[in-house]
């Protein structure tokens, strides 16, 4: 099961999760990753160790999803 | 027709629009950082060592002054590599179940040393290729042979907890390290004993590990 989580002060919230061949879940997971990066988010996904990449559509194939907010300097 | 674009190895940092006046951070520049310190610390202590020394040839009575002198040779490189070292000084901490969430997260993106390290001092070690990079929560430290630079750089929700601020720094740094150095501002750099000695005792294994 696939998850869409947003970095949060609960530490974290599961948002979505679908499975591939579930089109209900993934559309359910879609429609709430559209609405995270309305809301400024950014999502992100591990390539490998030591590497992420951001993605601007739900990449259905990835095991997991993290939105997280801007960096900027302090 | 044009010649093609090569395109470049990572997609840049979103957040590098905000600071788009900024050079994208590379080696070159970073070495540059590193000469300018050192150029600026040297300005700094050169005249204050001088003035010690030609007071008490001067005149051997004037030995106090000179020892003034030396103090503030010493107090004002302290006082920047001070500044640098806060960067990644420990904030005040959400609630602790927020704070073990956010840990499970932070746990599931590092491997096991590097979470064995962050539990020990705080600080993630993430190896780049501008250097070795120490990620805390409000900034990081990049070691680059004996040289740190120390950048502050965060993510603006107060309410965040520390685990959660460390993972939102790191995924940026994995998404694109160079877009990662534009957009944090550089606090200090300077010689790793000098920022070792102004970190938190705890945080001073993570500096050791970064070789």
């Amino acid at each position: 099961m696939a998850r869409l989580i947003r970095m949060d002060r609960t530490g974290h919230t599961t948002l979505a999760e679908w499975e591939r061949t579930d089109q209900p879940s993934i559309d359910a997971a879609v429609e709430a990753f559209r609405r995270e990066l309305d809301r400024g988010y950014l999502a992100m996904v591990s390539t490998g160790p030591g590497h992420a990449e951001q993605v601007r559509e739900l990449p259905v194939d990835a095991d997991t999803v993290i939105l997280r907010l801007p960096i900027s300097g302090g | 027709m044009a010649a093609a674009q090569p395109l470049p190895e990572t997609a840049p940092l979103p957040e590098t629009a905000a600071v788009r006046w900024r050079p994208r951070m590379d080696e070159r520049r970073l070495a540059l950082y590193a000469r300018a310190w050192t150029a600026t610390t040297l300005a700094h202590v050169v005249p204050f060592l001088l003035t010690a020394a030609v007071l008490v040839v001067i005149e051997p009575w004037l030995a106090p002054m000179s020892a003034l002198a030396l103090a503030q040779a010493w107090i004002i490189p302290e006082l920047y590599a001070n500044r640098g070292a806060k960067v990644v000084r420990p904030k005040p901490r959400a609630g602790e179940e927020a704070e073990r969430t956010a840990l499970g997260l932070l746990g599931d993106l590092v491997g096991h040393d590097a979470r064995d390290l962050h539990a020990r001092t705080g600080l993630v070690l993430e190896r780049g290729r501008l250097g070795t990079w120490l990620v805390g929560e409000a900034g990081a430290l990049l070691v680059r042979g004996r040289y740190v630079h120390c950048f502050c750089v965060r993510v603006d929700h107060p309410g965040l907890p520390s685990a959660d601020r460390v993972s939102h720094l790191l995924l940026a740094l994995r998404a694109d390290e160079q877009g990662f150095a534009t957009v944090a501002n550089q606090a200090f750099a300077g010689a790793r004993w000098r920022v070792r000695r102004r970190i938190p005792k705890r945080m001073r294994p993570a500096l050791d590990a970064a070789r």
